[in-house]
């Protein structure tokens, strides 16, 4: 309905406004947003990935319950009005252990989403726009990381740089973000090197050096921007992808550690009272998935509403 | 005045003396193949003086484009390399200049406008941004300054309503109104010569006069050395001063543009003026140039053209004619010049 009244109003008026208007309706990113606006998926999926994100930065929000505080003549009880997930082995409050466990999912996937972004960018597009022997030592570099297989590398370097008791916080979840994340750069590198050689050959990349832009201008504005879409997109599924993968290393036991709350590690502990209590394994399970399929569906969607083919 | 500044108020270093804005001397590019070498330009030598139109003028594959992009310094390299020849601008060579005050050339001092607009625009931004990033980029000017000044560049090519339009993309012109946004960019810095690549191939006829004029007028405004790409005859008629008419990387013929179409001095210019349509001559056959030009890696020995000429002998086949002039103020490179003449 709002797109109807945006239509109506480009049309009815004239001069300036009516210009400005029609400016905006038509560019990509604007149909794009209409597109996914009417995408039910994008909706759902908005709606987890920001209760998610509320969660992660105040989980008091969502509980009363201290995660940290264990009453041990509780231990496995089932869900009650008093704790609503009821309580693991250690009389920890299920619901308060989710939901502060929110926060180093989240911070896991958004890290390594950046720092792979970032790396795999810069070396894609420098490769790329470069070419020549450094483009070949590149990408037979990221041939090298595509042989080893994520999870197995993922292990491999978090039991070469183990976490002790008195690791920190950051310590425990940064060690973690960076094993993923140099499993991770090489696809988003070649994806980039691949999109950036498609669009240098473009007539507007030899008009501005014609004009004389600067080999940084020329990336900075007329590159990254035609670039870029592939790179967001697959970041985005990426970032479900890395969730999970914190889970992964975390129920093997070498993610995250305590004292870091994490739903990897809460599975884990919870495979023991399966039969007994099973609230423990099912909550963090739940939350788990939704956050994994939010961002999975969230790229998806993007994806769809920015490929012309798929209308 | 011999050294005066090539452009009046400002701070260009660069000088031209006795109005000589650019010699391009012998220059040869080769592009290296996986099929082989192929010799794109042979040895091309021209001048341009402040406030002349030079039209280089050839079929597709003679090395007119590669020649403007020699000239601009945009030919990739690998594969194209340039073996030999200078490219002087105002007396410096740009060839061997240092890639860093070469760029900084570009845009100020020689600045080229291209055939397909739409492509030659980036998607993604509104076209102010493109015109104002020129003198964000070279002038170091702010963003609001430099939106204003790309109003008034695109009020001076005639773009209607531009204060409203100067947020809108590429896709949103016309042909002709994107042809005429990448003018405005080419001379937003006040170039002393312009390039254009076959500016109006992609447009339609009548606008193609609109813009051919716009130029014109342009050229004559800022007193700017005009280059001008095409293969098309009619639009290189009103325009151009002078005619170099290229064929397989060399220049056949070099002349003033009244002087070549009443009588030209090289048996390939002669084809081309005999092929162009015309009224009076309704009903008649079309006389056309045979065969096709030659491929780049196999250049026939003497005359490229002796394969394709009428009056070709046996010198022709041997002997490369060089280009020299067979009557004031025009060269030709043709053994028999004076017979094409006297034809």
């Amino acid at each position: 309905m709002t797109d109807q009244t945006g239509v109506i109003v480009a049309e009815g008026t004239t001069g300036p406004e009516a210009a400005e208007t029609v400016g905006q309706a038509q560019s990509l990113t604007q149909e794009a947003w209409r597109e996914l606006r009417r995408n039910p998926l994008f909706v759902i999926s908005l709606i987890l990935i920001t209760v998610f994100i509320v969660m992660a930065i105040f989980p008091s929000l969502f509980t009363n319950a201290d995660p940290n505080k264990a009453i041990l003549k509780l231990s496995n009880s089932a869900p009650s009005k008093d704790a609503w997930f009821g309580r693991d082995l250690q009389g920890y409050d299920v619901l308060a252990r989710t939901v502060y466990g929110a926060r180093a999912s989240i911070i896991v996937g958004i890290m390594t989403t950046l720092v792979t972004g970032f790396l795999g960018v810069l070396i894609g597009t420098i490769a790329a726009y470069y070419g020549g022997i450094l483009d070949t030592l590149v990408m037979r570099l990221t041939d090298i990381f595509f042989a080893i297989p994520f999870l197995l590398g993922g292990i491999l370097f978090m039991s070469t740089f183990p976490n002790d008791v008195n690791s920190s916080y950051w310590s425990v979840v940064g060690k973690v973000v960076l094993a993923l994340s140099i499993l991770g750069w090489p696809s988003i590198a070649r994806l980039m090197r691949g999109a950036v050689l498609q669009v240098k050959p473009n007539d507007y990349v030899q008009a501005a050096r014609a004009l004389g832009a600067s080999p940084w201008r020329i990336i900075r504005s007329h590159i990254l921007p035609n670039a870029m879409a592939p790179v967001m997109v697959v970041s985005m599924i990426n970032l479900g992808a890395y969730i999970a993968a914190e889970a992964s290393l975390s129920f093997l036991g070498i993610g995250l550690v305590p004292p870091a709350i994490s739903w990897g590690v809460a599975i884990s502990d919870s495979l023991n009272l399966i039969r007994t209590a099973p609230w423990i394994l099912i909550f963090p399970s739940i939350f788990l998935s939704l956050a994994v399929l939010a961002f999975i569906m969230l790229g998806d969607a993007v994806r769809d509403a920015f490929d012309p083919k798929g209308r | 005045m011999s050294a005066a500044a090539v452009k009046t108020g400002s701070m260009s270093p660069y000088h031209a003396q006795d109005g000589l804005l650019l010699e391009v001397e012998n220059l040869h590019v080769e592009f290296h193949t996986r099929y082989g070498v192929a010799k794109a330009i042979n040895g091309v030598d021209f001048s341009l003086r402040q406030g002349e139109c030079l039209a280089i003028l050839g079929e597709s594959g003679s090395g007119k484009s590669v020649t403007a992009q020699a000239v601009m310094g945009i030919l990739d390299m690998p594969p194209a390399s340039i073996p030999a020849g200078s490219v002087k601008y105002c007396g410096h060579d740009l060839l061997t200049m240092p890639e860093d005050r070469r760029r900084k050339t570009r845009g100020p001092e020689i600045s080229m406008i291209f055939q397909d607009a739409l492509s030659a625009l980036n998607p993604t931004f509104p076209v102010g941004w493109q015109i104002a990033e020129m003198f964000r980029e070279h002038r170091g000017m702010n963003k609001s300054d430099a939106y204003a000044q790309a109003i008034k560049l695109m009020e001076r090519v005639s773009i209607p309503a531009a204060k409203e339009r100067v947020k809108a993309y590429p896709h949103q012109f016309s042909g002709g109104m994107r042809q005429r946004i990448m003018i405005a960019m080419a001379i937003a810095l006040d170039p002393a010569i312009l390039i254009a690549d076959e500016p109006t191939t992609a447009l339609d006829v009548t606008v193609q006069a609109q813009i051919m004029s716009l130029l014109q007028d342009l050229q004559h405004e800022r007193q700017m050395g005009l280059i001008l790409i095409t293969h098309d005859l009619g639009v290189v008629a009103d325009v151009a001063d002078r005619i170099a008419v290229m064929y397989a990387g060399r220049i056949v013929e070099q002349a003033d543009v009244r002087d070549i179409y009443a009588r030209p001095a090289h048996p390939y210019t002669k084809g081309l003026l005999e092929s162009i349509p015309r009224l009076d001559l309704k009903g008649q056959e079309l006389a056309a140039i045979g065969g096709l030009p030659p491929n780049l890696m196999k250049i026939p020995p003497g005359c490229a053209f002796n394969p394709r000429c009428t009056m070709a002998q046996d010198v022709c086949r041997v002997d490369l004619p060089p280009l020299v002039e067979v009557a004031p103020n025009r060269k030709s490179a043709c053994h028999f010049s004076k017979e094409v003449l006297g034809a």
